[in-house]
């Protein structure tokens, strides 16, 4: 089994694969490669291999760089940033290939901003990835030595800047047009879309956003072509991915796999099953804004269509799983104390249903739940459903929430009809 | 008043970004890594320098959970409240956490060693419960001990 992203990454302790080591490793041939080759059929490339973004929309990423204005007529200067803001909860796949391989991802980048011709490229960092920021600032000053950023990259004539932003902490930020507002040194609220950030993005000009995972297949993708990625994935969707677990598991953990491995096959044979006493309830597959699946979906190939088919989605592929011994109630709490207090506030849907549902919520944990209370919630989900609000936090919000409804419902029945939480 | 090594470090960032207010964000960081927190009379200076109101930088300054606009301790400690830890025993540990410090979330004990601040996930989830203390992560935290845990920041 191939294992492009990871296969260099040396274990814990090792330190990372700093440019000597990547360079042997065959790293950088890739930005030779595809300087050679003219900016659009690199796009064709990457739209042909069925890369989807992994940043948890699973936008195809060769589509979202075929809509950037091309030719001289274009407005420059044009950007490309990596979205390293991975601050969803109970998600921790980018930090490996950050702190693992930062010459990985910085060749993604030149690989993608080529295509598009940017003239700048930012890295969007969240602040507590403080080893990841030491070793992405070293990498890029020996990018630029080995003359794979800067001017006349290799000769080529193409040239490209890249700059580290560490952020100051915000959930927003990993929105796309609350990310370019935070790049810009504003509050983090999201812009209004169209116009989309490939037309006019970071100070108006054409913007492409990706996340790590994203970028750090493009090396790979351009060594060894698109059919060769397609073939590592069980499924339609290209390549392979990053997949976590969290929780009561006995070896709680992140694999490269296959896109498209199977929900049991990553809980039982890779996270080991659940630990000695405790029985699988449910899980979020992506993240803390998917939907709950169940013990029900086991067989369920993890890419973007069947997740999705199951009632939840892919998102970032890291699952967190509730066991039978935590409450279902509590954990709905958690996630939307999370969602209510990272909301930026900025339309009223959002600001407005994710506290009252969060004060709920957690009225219902301490004993003071009411009858009605899960009709008020049942109201949350449609008035934060998506179109109502100015980004996907409140859709994203809800689905966690809409899910525990229909599958725990007698947990939170009973929350409200004893006056406690059963688990405290 | 700024000293000229901040006004030196905020405007070598400038070079980066198309404009000066773009620079806000690393120029609160700067000032907090120098003084541990961002004060009125330091919000002035530094609009004075990027060409932004006060309240102008208050706005960003205040949006953002790591940019302290009051004093902190010494020693700030992020403890995760997010899903992950939350399941593998986050409210024992921050429990622990607080009554050992006799600090609350939000507070600063009283000999101005830590101040204590739930944060989000710390994305260490296979590793949870998690917390940081300063620039250091700590994964698998084990409430008891947490004596040796803090003993290493004076």
């Amino acid at each position: 089994m191939e294992k492009p992203l990871t296969k260099n990454i040396p274990r814990d302790g090792d330190g990372p694969l700093m440019l000597e080591a990547y360079e042997k490793a065959g790293g950088y041939q890739a930005v030779r490669k595809a300087l050679k080759i003219a900016p659009a059929d690199i796009t064709t490339l990457v739209k042909t291999s069925g890369l989807r973004g992994r940043g948890g929309a699973g936008f195809p990423t060769g589509m979202k760089w075929s809509f950037v204005p091309m030719g001289s007529d274009a407005p420059h200067p044009k950007y490309l940033v990596a979205n390293a803001d991975e601050m969803e909860p109970g998600t921790f796949k980018d930090r490996l290939l950050l702190e693992g391989d930062p010459h990985q991802l910085i060749e993604g980048m030149i690989i993608a901003a080529y295509a598009i011709q940017a003239d700048i490229g930012y890295i969007f960092l969240r602040a507590e990835y403080t080893v990841a920021a030491q070793r992405l600032r070293k990498a890029i000053v020996e990018a630029y030595e080995n003359h794979s950023l800067g001017k006349n990259i290799l000769g080529s004539g193409y040239s490209l800047e890249m700059y580290l932003h560490v952020s100051a902490g915000r959930y927003m930020c990993g929105e796309e047009t609350g990310l370019l507002n935070a790049l810009e040194g504003k509050r983090a609220n999201p812009r209004s879309k169209p116009p989309f950030p490939q037309v006019s993005g970071l100070w108006g000009k054409p913007t492409i956003v990706q996340n790590v995972e994203t970028l750090c297949n493009l090396p790979h993708i351009v060594n060894k072509g698109a059919d060769w990625f397609k073939g590592l994935s069980h499924g339609t969707d290209g390549g392979t991915k990053l997949y976590g677990v969290s929780g009561k598991l006995k070896r709680p953990g992140l694999w490269e796999l296959p896109m498209g491995t199977t929900v049991g096959e990553i809980l039982e044979e890779h996270a080991g099953g659940m630990r000695d006493g405790v029985k699988l309830r449910g899980f979020l597959p992506g993240g803390a804004s998917t939907d709950f699946l169940t013990a029900q979906h086991l067989d369920v190939r993890m890419d973007f269509d069947q997740v999705q088919k199951a009632g939840s989605r892919l998102g970032t592929g890291t699952m967190v799983v509730l066991d039978d011994h935590t409450c279902p109630v509590g954990m709905v709490w958690n996630l939307e104390h999370f969602f209510a207090q990272e909301s930026c506030g900025w339309c009223t849907p959002c600001w407005s249903g994710l506290n009252w549902a969060e004060k709920i919520l957690r009225a219902m944990e301490a004993g003071r739940g009411q009858p009605g209370d899960l009709e008020k919630l049942e109201f949350q989900t449609k008035f934060n459903a998506p179109g109502h609000t100015f980004c996907a936090l409140a859709p994203g919000a809800m689905e966690p929430l809409q899910s525990a409804l229909k599958y725990f419902r007698d947990d939170f029945e009973q929350h409200i009809r004893e006056h406690r939480c059963p688990w405290r | 008043m700024l000293t000229v090594e901040e006004r030196q470090e905020i405007e070598a960032e400038f070079s980066r970004y198309p404009n000066k207010r773009a620079v806000s964000i690393d120029a609160l960081k700067i000032i907090q890594r120098r003084r541990g927190w961002v004060s009125d009379e330091s919000l002035r200076d530094l609009g004075e320098l990027l060409d932004m109101t006060p309240d102008e930088l208050d706005g960003v300054a205040t949006f953002y959970n790591l940019v302290f606009r009051k004093p902190v301790g010494r020693h700030v400690v992020l403890v995760c409240d997010s899903v992950s830890c939350w399941i593998m025993g986050y409210e024992k540990l921050c429990q622990r956490l607080t009554s050992q410090l006799g600090a609350n979330l939000g507070g600063t004990t009283s000999d101005g060693r830590f101040t204590v601040l739930p944060v989000v996930c710390l994305g260490a989830c296979d590793h949870a419960p998690t917390l940081m203390v300063d620039n250091d992560l700590h994964r698998d935290v084990d409430p008891e001990k947490l004596d040796e845990l803090l003993d290493r920041y004076k």
